[in-house]
C-alpha cells in the first residue's frame, strides 16, 4: 500500500486514475474498512493537502465548503450555523466528538451508505457537488451522486472537491433529525432533512425534503416538498407531507428495523423535522 | 455459629476511602490482559467456523505450516481426548469433554465462530495469512438456533449421544434436551382451586452478552521442562489452571497463572477459550504466545447468556394472597449442555412465601456459542416472567404492586421452593424502602409510566485463601486470590484495617498468582467480598494473636495476659500497667528477633453465604410516534447485609441496573436464516450508552448476615435480576401495552401500540 498526499487537484486526479486508488479524507470509514479487510487499496490518496478541499468560503451566492472539511470545523464557522443549522447539526450527529474532528461531508457521501447522516441535510439544502477528474470539472446535485449502496456516479479518477450551498433565503430554515434506538453512537434507521422558505406573509414558497436509510440511496422526495409549497405549513399540509414521505419509502427489513417500522417513522420524523425548519424560517 | 451482628460503629468499614487500584487505572498504568509483553513473543490467532453446523471432513495445515514466520499450528488432534464426565464447579457442574470440544472443535463445528485451528506467527499479518492458508473441508449440516425449534421432532440433532437426564422413563433416542429439572413444594392443583384469579402467560427473552469492555486475552510461556506461565484476564486463575492442566494433561503444580487487571467479566470470564491454545502453541513454538480476541470473536465465540421461553401461572385470592405458582423454563445452553436452567428454576419464585409451587426446566442445546455465566445466571430470565405476572395480578386486583409483594414477601423462616429455609433476609425492608421513597411518590408526565419489581440471588462462599504479612515498618501486604472486579481489594483492606486498627492506606493489596497462595475458587456467585473478607478477617486476627505472643515473649508474661485494644498491645490482668503498651508497628520492628516474620494466613471454605433481595423502581417515557422507550428515572434498592465500601456497593447496583435496562430495551443476539450472527459488534448489539440513561439512584439496606464477621452478603448479582420486569411494568403504563417479549425495541413497541390503538 502506498500513501500519497498531493497538493493540487491535477496531481490527485492523476493518482486516482490509476488502478486500486482510493481517496482518503478523514479516514473514519476508509481506515475502518481497511482494518476489517473489506477494502485493500494499493494507493491511498489523501486529499487534505489540496487547499480547496479544506476551506469554507462565502459570497453573495452562498457557501463553498471543501469536501474534506470536518463536522467540527463546520460548527466553528462564524455564520454557517446561523444560515444552515440543520446541515451543521446533521454533520455533528456523526459518531462522537473524536469522530467529528475527522469526518467530512465528502467522505460521508462517498462512503456510499444510504444511512449517511449529513447527506439528507445536503440534499435538502440544495447542495451541488463540484467534481474534478481527468476530463476536467463538472457539477452534480448531491441527490444524483449516490446511485446504490457503495455505488456512486463518479467515474475513474474523479473526486469531489467541494460543495456549493446556496445562500439562505430571506425567511429560510432547515433541520435534520434521525431516528436511532439509542441517543448516540448509532446508525440512522431513518434520517430526514427539510429546508423550506417562506414569504413575508408566512406562506411556503419552496421546500426540499430528503430521506435517508429508507431506500437504496438517500432520496429527494419532491412530492413531500410540494405538499408544503403554497401553504402556511398547517396541519393539513403536514398531513400531506407525512403521507408523501411514507409513500416515497422503499426500505428493507434488516437488523436495524422492519419495513413497516421505517415507513411509519419516516412519516413521523418528516413532520417533526419540518416543524423545526418552519420554526427557524419564521424566526429569520 | 457466630452471634448475630449488632449494629456496632466501625472506624473503617462503611467509609469511602480511595481504592488502592484507582490511580493506576485512571493513569493507564494498570496492566490488563493484553498489556503484558515478553521478549520474543508470537501472535496467536484462531481459525473459526464459518458454518453454524458442519462435520469437519479434513483439515490441511501443511501450506500454512510452510509459510515463513509461522511457528506453530494446533488443531483438536493435538489435545488429548476427554471422557464425558461431570465434575462439580462452584454453582454448577462442568464436563471436560465439552470444554475441550468448545475450545477447539473435534469432528463437528457446532456454531459459527467455533474454533477449528490456531496458529502462532511472528506477527499479526503472518498469522492472519496463515489462517487463510489452512484448508478445512466441511460437510455442512442443517442447523437450529431457536430453543423451541430445537426440541421439535425432526430438529437437527447436535450430539448423537445426548439422552435427556431427569426424565422418567429415560428417553431412548438422542435429542437436543440435555436435562430436565423439577422443584416442588405443596400441591399446586389444590392451590389453584383456592384461587379467585389465575394469570397464565408465556414470555420470551433473547440471548444477551455480558459485554465486558476488555476482550479475552492471554500470554502463555511454556518451558522445555514442562512448566508454564500464563498471564490472563480472568475471574478465576486457579480455575483456569485446573482447566488447562486437564485439557492438556499437564501437572497442575507446573502451571503458574497470574490474573491481570480485569476489564469486566460479569461471569463471562469464568471459562477458558484461548488459554489452552496459547499454552500449547507456546510449547510447540518454544516462544511466548499472546492471544487477544477481536470484539467480533468475543460476540461469536464467548459466552452470552441464554435466551429462553418462560411460562408462568399464578393463582391469587382477592385479598392478594398467592395460593399457587407454576413455571416452565426452557433455556438455550448454546452448543454444549449447561444452561443456567437450574438456578433459573430455583430463583423463579424465591421472592415469595408460597405453599404450593412447581417449577420445571429444560436445558436445550442449539447451534449457538456455549453460554457462560452472566450475573445471577438464569435468575433474570425466570424472574422477568414471574415478576411480570405479579405486576399483572396487582393491576387486575387493583392493588398497589408493592403492597401485593409485601403481602407475599419471603422472610426469615420462609421455605423456598428449592429447599432451604431463609435466615434473616431483607426483602420486606427493601419493599418498605421503595414504598417510602420520593421516587415512588413523584408525579409522572405524559407518556410516562412507573414499574416496580423484586429480585433475588443466592450467593455462594467456597474455597478461599488469603495471606496478610506484617512488614518490618508496620505496613501490611495483603494477598488475595479472587480477582478484583468491583473494588474487592479496597474492601479487603478495609476489613483488615478495621481488625488491626491501622490506617487503611498502610495496607497494600495484590491479587496473587496460583503459585503464591493456596487454592481460590473464582470471583463469581457474588462471593469474593464475602469469602475473601472472611479469610482476611481470620488472617488479621491471626496477626493480632501472633503479635500478642511476641509481646508476651518480650515482657516475659503468659500469652493470655496480653490484650489487643484500640490498636495497642497491652499487658492485662495482674500485669496491667507494668509494661509500656506497644503498637503493631513496634512489634513489627522486632518480629525478626522474636521468632521471625508475622504472617496471617487463612485457607478456608467459606460457609454461611446469605441471599440478597432487591427492589427496583423504573420510570419510562414512550414516544408514541416511534415506539422508543426512554428510562427517565430509576432507583435500585437492595439488601447488602453490610456495605463495606458503600461506593462500590452502589456501583454494583448501578451497573446491574444498566445491564438490565439494555437487556430490557435493545440488546439481543440476532441470527440470519443462515445461522450466522448478524450483530457481532457494539454498533448493532446495543448496550446502553451514558446519554441513554438517567442517574441510577441507589438505596442500601443493611440486614446483616449473621454468618459473616461484618454482616456481608454478596451483592454483585441481584441488581441485574429485577430490571427487565420493572421496565416491563413501567412500559405497560407508559405505552398502555403489556409486552411478553424482550427486548422491547422500538419496532416492537410501535407495532404493538398501533395494534392497540395507542399510537
Ligand atoms: C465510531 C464511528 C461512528 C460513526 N457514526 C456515524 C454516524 O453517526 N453517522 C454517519 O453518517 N456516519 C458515521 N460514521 C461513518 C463516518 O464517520 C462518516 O461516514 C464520515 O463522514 C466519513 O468521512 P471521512 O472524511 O472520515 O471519510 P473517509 O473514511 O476518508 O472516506 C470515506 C469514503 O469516501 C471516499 N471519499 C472520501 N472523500 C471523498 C471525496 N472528496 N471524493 C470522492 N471520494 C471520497 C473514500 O475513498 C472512502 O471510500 C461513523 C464512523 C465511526 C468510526
Amino acid at each position: 500500500m502506498r500513501y500519497e498526499k498531493p497538493t493540487t487537484v491535477e496531481a490527485a486526479t492523476a493518482l486516482l486514475a490509476g488502478q486500486g486508488a482510493r481517496v482518503l479524507a478523514g479516514g473514519t470509514d476508509l481506515l475502518v474498512q481497511m482494518k476489517a479487510r473489506v477494502l485493500n487499496p494499493d494507493v491511498v490518496v489523501d486529499i487534505k493537502g489540496i487547499e480547496a478541499t479544506r476551506e469554507i468560503t462565502k459570497d453573495a451566492s452562498g457557501y463553498t465548503i471543501g469536501a474534506a472539511v470536518t463536522g467540527a470545523e463546520l460548527k466553528e464557522h462564524p455564520t454557517l450555523s446561523k444560515d444552515w443549522p440543520g446541515l451543521v447539526e446533521a454533520a455533528n450527529l456523526i459518531g462522537s466528538t473524536q469522530v467529528q474532528g475527522r469526518a467530512s461531508l465528502g467522505g460521508n457521501l462517498c462512503n456510499g451508505s444510504p444511512a449517511a447522516d449529513s447527506v439528507p441535510g445536503l440534499i435538502a439544502a440544495g447542495a451541488v457537488a463540484t467534481i474534478v477528474g481527468p476530463k476536467g470539472t463538472r457539477t452534480l446535485p448531491v441527490e444524483d451522486i449516490m446511485l446504490a449502496p457503495r455505488k456512486l456516479a463518479l467515474t475513474a479518477g474523479e473526486f469531489i472537491v467541494s460543495f456549493k450551498i446556496p445562500a439562505r433565503p430571506k425567511h429560510g430554515g432547515d433541520a435534520y433529525l434521525r431516528f436511532i434506538p439509542r441517543t448516540e453512537m448509532d446508525i440512522a434507521v431513518v434520517g430526514c432533512g427539510v429546508a423550506l422558505a417562506l414569504d413575508d406573509s408566512g406562506t411556503c414558497t419552496a421546500a426540499r425534503v430528503s430521506l435517508g436509510a429508507v431506500a437504496a440511496r438517500p432520496l429527494l422526495v419532491e412530492d413531500a416538498g410540494k405538499a408544503l409549497v403554497g401553504t402556511k405549513v398547517d396541519d393539513a399540509a403536514l398531513a400531506k407531507l407525512e403521507a408523501a414521505a411514507r409513500a416515497a419509502c422503499k426500505p428493507i427489513d434488516d437488523k436495524r428495523g422492519t419495513v413497516e417500522f421505517r415507513v411509519d417513522v419516516a412519516g413521523t420524523l418528516t413532520v417533526r423535522t419540518a416543524k423545526i425548519a418552519l420554526e427557524r424560517a419564521r424566526k429569520v | 455459629m457466630q452471634e448475630r451482628v449488632k449494629k456496632p460503629q466501625f472506624d473503617v468499614v462503611g467509609t469511602r476511602p480511595i481504592r488502592p487500584d484507582g490511580v493506576d487505572k485512571v493513569t493507564g498504568r494498570a496492566k490488563y490482559g493484553a498489556d503484558l509483553k515478553m521478549a520474543g513473543q508470537l501472535v496467536g490467532k484462531v481459525l473459526r467456523s464459518p458454518h453454524a453446523h458442519a462435520r469437519i471432513k479434513s483439515i490441511d495445515t501443511s501450506k500454512a505450516a510452510a509459510m515463513p514466520g509461522v511457528k506453530a499450528i494446533v488443531t483438536a488432534g493435538d489435545f488429548p481426548k476427554q471422557a464425558s464426565e461431570f465434575v462439580p464447579a462452584g454453582e454448577g457442574v462442568v464436563n471436560y469433554r465439552d470444554i475441550s470440544n468448545n475450545v477447539i472443535a473435534r469432528d463437528k463445528v457446532l456454531y459459527e465462530g467455533h474454533a477449528v485451528a490456531a496458529v502462532a506467527a511472528l506477527n499479526e499479518k503472518t498469522a492472519i495469512a496463515a489462517l487463510d492458508a489452512i484448508k478445512v473441508e466441511y460437510e455442512v449440516l442443517p442447523h437450529v438456533i431457536d430453543e423451541i425449534e430445537a426440541i421439535k421432532p425432526g430438529a437437527p440433532i447436535l450430539h448423537d449421544d445426548m439422552i435427556t437426564i431427569g426424565m422418567t422413563p429415560p428417553p431412548t433416542k438422542a435429542s437436543n434436551i440435555a436435562k430436565r429439572v423439577e422443584f416442588n413444594l405443596g400441591d399446586t392443583a389444590k392451590g389453584f382451586a383456592e384461587a379467585d384469579l389465575i394469570v397464565e402467560r408465556e414470555f420470551k427473552t433473547k440471548a444477551v452478552h455480558q459485554g465486558y469492555i476488555e476482550p479475552h486475552a492471554c500470554l502463555a510461556s511454556s518451558s522445555e521442562d514442562g512448566s508454564a506461565e500464563l498471564w490472563v484476564t480472568t475471574q478465576g486463575h486457579w480455575v483456569v489452571r485446573a482447566y488447562c492442566a486437564k485439557l492438556l494433561n499437564w501437572d497442575i503444580g507446573k502451571i503458574r497463572v497470574t490474573s491481570s487487571e480485569i476489564g469486566g467479566g460479569f461471569g463471562g470470564k469464568t471459562v477458558v477459550y484461548l488459554e489452552p491454545l496459547a499454552l500449547l502453541l507456546s510449547k510447540k513454538s518454544r516462544r511466548p504466545v499472546k492471544m487477544v480476541m477481536s470484539r467480533e470473536e468475543v460476540f461469536k465465540a464467548s459466552g452470552p447468556t441464554s435466551g429462553g421461553t418462560v411460562k408462568v401461572k399464578m393463582g391469587v385470592k382477592k385479598d392478594g394472597r398467592i395460593t399457587a405458582a407454576e413455571g416452565e423454563i426452557t433455556l438455550q445452553a448454546g452448543a454444549f449442555q449447561g444452561s443456567p436452567v437450574q438456578p433459573a428454576c430455583m430463583c423463579a419464585f424465591a421472592n415469595y412465601d408460597l405453599e404450593n409451587v412447581k417449577v420445571t426446566g429444560y436445558d436445550v442445546v442449539s447451534n449457538r456459542p456455549k453460554v457462560a455465566a452472566y450475573r445471577a445466571p438464569g435468575g433474570p430470565i425466570s424472574t422477568y416472567g414471574v415478576e411480570s405476572v405479579v405486576d399483572e395480578i396487582a393491576e387486575k386486583l387493583g392493588m398497589c404492586p408493592i403492597e401485593l409483594r409485601l403481602k407475599n414477601a419471603a422472610k426469615e423462616g420462609t421455605r423456598a421452593a428449592y429447599g432451604p429455609k431463609f435466615g434473616p433476609v431483607g426483602l420486606v425492608e427493601c419493599l418498605e424502602a421503595a414504598k417510602d421513597s420520593d421516587h415512588w411518590k413523584a408525579p409522572l408526565g405524559p407518556n410516562q409510566g412507573r414499574g416496580v419489581a423484586a429480585g433475588f440471588w443466592f450467593n455462594i462462599g467456597g474455597e478461599t485463601t488469603v495471606s496478610l504479612q506484617l512488614n518490618e515498618d508496620g505496613t501490611l501486604t495483603l494477598m488475595a486470590g479472587t480477582p478484583d472486579i468491583g473494588g474487592l481489594r479496597a474492601s479487603l483492606c478495609m476489613m483488615a484495617a478495621e481488625e488491626l486498627k491501622v490506617d487503611v492506606s498502610k495496607i497494600r493489596p495484590i491479587i496473587a498468582d496460583t503459585s503464591s497462595l493456596g487454592y481460590n475458587f473464582l470471583t463469581g456467585g457474588s462471593r469474593s467480598t464475602f469469602s475473601s473478607g472472611m479469610a482476611t478477617v481470620e488472617a488479621a486476627r491471626s496477626i493480632v494473636k501472633q503479635a500478642c505472643g511476641r509481646a508476651a515473649k518480650l515482657w516475659d508474661i503468659p500469652e493470655e495476659a496480653v490484650t489487643f485494644e484500640d490498636g495497642m498491645i497491652r499487658p492485662a490482668g495482674e500485669n496491667a500497667g507494668k509494661h509500656k503498651p506497644m503498637h503493631l508497628s513496634d512489634i513489627a520492628k522486632v518480629a525478626g528477633k522474636t521468632g521471625g516474620a508475622i504472617v496471617g494466613y487463612a485457607a478456608i471454605s467459606a460457609q454461611g453465604a446469605a441471599p440478597s433481595f432487591g427492589v427496583h423502581i423504573a420510570d419510562t417515557e414512550v414516544d408514541p410516534g416511534t415506539g422508543k422507550v426512554t428510562v427517565t428515572r430509576y432507583t435500585a434498592i437492595q439488601d447488602a447485609g453490610k456495605a463495606i465500601h458503600p461506593a462500590y456497593v452502589e456501583g454494583q447496583y448501578q451497573g446491574g441496573a444498566v445491564q438490565g435496562i439494555g437487556w430490557a430495551l435493545n440488546e439481543e443476539y440476532i441470527y440470519g436464516a443462515d445461522g450466522k450472527l448478524q450483530n457481532a459488534g457494539f454498533l448493532d448489539y446495543r448496550i446502553p450508552v451514558a446519554s441513554d440513561l438517567p442517574m441510577i439512584d441507589t438505596v442500601i439496606i443493611e440486614v446483616p448476615n449473621p454468618r459473616h464477621p461484618y454482616g456481608v452478603r454478596g451483592i454483585g448479582e441481584t441488581p441485574i435480576v429485577p430490571p427487565m420486569a420493572a421496565i416491563g411494568a413501567s412500559v405497560r403504563r407508559s405505552s398502555g401495552v403489556r409486552f411478553f417479549e424482550l427486548p422491547m425495541s422500538p419496532p416492537k413497541v410501535l407495532k404493538a401500540m398501533k395494534a392497540a390503538g395507542k399510537a
